[in-house]
C-alpha cells in the first residue's frame, strides 16, 4: 500500500527532508509518496538577509523557485494552510481542499510577530523603525541606511527565541564596519539592545562577544524587556519604564509559529510552537506527526544548521516509525554558526545541548578557530551560500561533518590546554 | 554552588542564587527571598505567578519567560513589571526556588 508524506513548509527544513526521505525510498523502492506544502514559491537563503541592508546582497542571489530546490519527483503545492486535523489525519488547504497523509511534518519555520509589541508597526515603522529579519524589511532598510549621515542607531531583539540569535550582534559588527568605510563612524552611536543578561545566552561565547561589542565601541543595555517602540518619538520604552531613544532603530520582532498552527486543535503552545521530543523530533501532538527546525520548541537554536543536523536523525526516525520499529535515533542539539565580525572577518561557534560554543578549532584540532576573529571563517561563511545551494538542500551531509557534535578539538573551561586538545 | 539557610531550612543554590534542587522549597522560603529583594509582603497575585512557575517548571523542565508568563499565568506582563520588579522572570524564578528559565538560546 502507497504510504503517504507530507510536508509543511518548503523551506530549509522541508526541503532538505523530502530530498533524503526521496533518496532513501527511491533507492529502497518502495512505495511511498511525497508532498511539499508551502504558501508561496519563493525560497529565501535566510542568511543572506543580514548582508542586505548593506548592499552586500541582493534578491537576485537569495531567492529561487521552492519546486526547483525539490526532486522532481516530490510533489510541491502552492496554498496557503488553513489547518491540521489531527484526529482525522488531513491537512485542510486555504481553498478547502484536504490532503490526507500517513505521515504529517511540520517544517512551516517561524514568523515575525509585529503585533506583539505595541507601536512597532505604527508610526515610523519603515522610516525610522525597520527590521532586516523579511525581504521587504532588509531591502528598505539598505536604502535608509545608505541616508543615514549620523546619528543614534539602536539594534533591539524583543525576546527570544529568535532565528539565529547571534544574526543582531553580527549586524552590529557589520554596521560598525559599513560607516567606518563610509568616513562617518564618529558621528554615528551604535547600541545593542537585548533582553538577556549578556550579550549572548552561554557564557563563554557571550564573554567573547561582550568584547568584540567593546572593542568595535558598541554600547551594550542588558536585561531590556520592549513593552512599547514609539516610532514618532524616537524611543523604546522598556516594561520596567527605561527608555532607549534613537534616530534609527532596527528591531527583530518577537518571533511565533506559524498561524494556522493556532489554529489547528492541540498542535502547538502559546506561540504557536509545536511541542517536539528534543531528541526524536517526534510531536506530542500526536504519533506520526513529526516537526523540524523552527518550527519546533526544542531548546536548540532557530539556525539553519540546526535544521540540517536535524535533518538525519528525522529522516531515519519517520523511515522507522513507517515500518512499524521504535524510533531510536535521537538528535543533541548540535549547532553551528559562522558570525559575521565585518572588516572580511568571522568567528565560528560549535556547541550542543549540553555543551556551550568553547574556543578550540573545527572540527579536530586542525581546523578553523572557534570563537576567535579569522579571515578563514569569512570565507567561510561566503562558501556557505553555495554549500547551501547544492547540498545541504538536496539532503547531502558536509564532509566530515555529521549531526553529533564533534568533541575533538574544543578547549573547555578550566582544562590545560594541551589537555584539552587530545 | 552554595548552601545557605533559609527560613530555617538548608538549601542550595548556583552562583547567581537559583536554586540547585527545587523540591528544597518551601512557601516560608519564598515570603524571606521575596523581603530580601524588597518585596514587603506577597499578594494573591504574588503567589498566583509563583505556583504557576512552579508547575511550569516540573512539567516541562524549565520556567517560563516574560512572554510566556505574560500569556498563560493570567497576569499581563505589565502587572508582571508592578509584582516584579526587577524582571518577573528571573526574579519570581529565584522566589519560586526554580532554577534561571532558559527560554534564550
Amino acid at each position: 500500500m502507497t504510504q503517504r508524506i507530507v510536508i509543511l513548509g518548503g523551506g530549509t527544513g522541508g526541503t532538505l527532508v523530502a530530498n533524503r526521505l526521496h533518496r532513501h525510498y527511491h533507492r529502497a523502492d518502495r512505495d511511498v509518496t511525497i508532498t511539499v506544502i508551502d504558501q508561496d514559491n519563493h525560497h529565501l537563503y535566510q542568511p543572506g538577509l543580514l548582508f542586505v541592508p548593506f548592499g552586500l546582497a541582493h534578491r537576485q542571489e537569495i531567492v529561487r523557485p521552492r519546486h526547483e530546490q525539490l526532486h522532481k519527483d516530490v510533489e510541491f503545492i502552492e496554498c496557503g494552510i488553513d489547518q491540521v486535523n489531527r484526529e482525522r489525519d488531513i491537512v485542510v488547504l486555504a481553498d478547502g481542499r484536504e490532503i490526507a497523509y500517513d505521515l504529517l511534518v511540520i517544517a512551516t519555520g517561524s514568523r515575525l510577530a509585529l503585533d506583539e509589541t505595541e507601536g512597532l508597526d505604527g508610526p515610523g515603522w519603515n522610516e525610522k523603525v525597520f527590521t532586516f529579519y523579511d525581504l521587504p524589511g532588509a531591502t528598505a532598510l539598505e536604502a535608509a541606511l545608505a541616508d543615514f549621515d549620523g546619528g543614534r542607531l539602536v539594534v533591539n531583539v524583543v525576546d527570544m527565541p529568535i532565528k539565529c540569535p547571534v544574526a543582531p550582534l553580527e549586524f552590529c559588527f557589520l554596521a560598525d564596519w559599513y560607516f567606518t568605510e563610509r568616513g562617518i563612524r564618529d558621528k554615528v552611536e551604535i547600541t545593542y539592545v537585548t533582553p538577556l543578561d549578556g550579550a549572548f545566552t552561554k557564557p563563554v561565547a557571550s564573554e567573547a562577544l561582550a568584547s568584540l561589542l567593546e572593542e568595535k565601541g558598541v554600547r551594550l543595555v542588558t536585561e531590556f524587556n520592549t513593552g512599547e517602540v514609539d516610532g514618532a518619538g524616537g524611543r523604546l520604552i522598556g516594561y520596567d519604564g527605561r527608555e532607549v531613544p534613537f534616530d534609527l532603530a532596527v528591531v527583530i520582532p518577537l518571533h511565533s509559529g506559524a498561524e494556522y498552527v493556532g489554529r489547528s486543535e492541540g498542535l502547538g503552545d502559546e506561540l504557536n510552537f509545536v511541542p517536539t521530543n528534543k531528541s526524536t523530533l517526534q510531536s506530542l501532538a500526536k504519533q506520526n506527526i513529526f516537526a523540524i527546525g523552527d518550527a519546533t520548541n526544542v531548546p536548540a537554536s532557530k539556525a539553519g544548521s540546526v535544521t540540517h543536523f536535524e535533518g538525519e536523525v528525522l529522516v531515519d526516525n519517520i523511515v522507522r516509525f513507517l515500518e512499524g520499529r521504535d524510533l531510536c535515533s535521537t538528535f543533541d542539539g548540535h549547532a553551528n554558526c559562522f558570525i559575521e565580525t565585518g572588516f572580511g572577518k568571522a568567528l565560528l561557534i560549535d556547541f550542543n545541548y549540553e555543551t556551550e560554543p568553547l574556543p578550540g578549532h573545527f572540527p579536530s584540532r586542525v581546523g578553523m578557530p572557534l570563537l576567535k576573529e579569522s579571515r578563514m571563517n569569512h570565507l567561510g561563511k561566503l562558501m556557505f551560500q553555495w554549500f547551501y545551494w547544492h547540498a545541504l538542500l538536496q539532503g547531502r551531509n558536509m564532509p566530515g561533518i555529521g549531526a553529533d557534535m564533534p568533541e575533538h578539538g574544543k578547549q573547555h573551561p578550566n582544562t590545560a590546554p594541551e589537555e584539552a586538545l587530545v | 554552588m552554595s548552601t545557605a539557610t533559609i527560613a530555617g531550612t538548608a538549601v542550595e543554590l548556583n552562583d547567581e542564587g537559583f536554586f540547585v534542587d527545587p523540591t528544597q522549597w518551601t512557601r516560608d522560603i519564598a515570603i524571606e527571598l521575596a523581603a530580601a529583594d524588597g518585596i514587603v509582603s506577597l499578594t494573591d497575585q504574588h503567589w498566583q505567578v509563583i505556583d504557576f512557575m512552579r508547575k511550569e517548571y516540573f512539567e516541562k523542565g524549565t520556567g517560563p519567560t516574560v512572554r510566556v508568563l505574560g500569556k498563560t499565568s493570567g497576569v499581563s506582563v505589565k502587572d508582571l513589571y508592578q509584582l516584579f520588579p526587577k524582571g518577573p522572570a528571573k526574579m519570581a524564578a529565584r522566589i519560586a526556588g526554580i532554577p534561571k528559565p532558559k527560554g534564550c538560546i
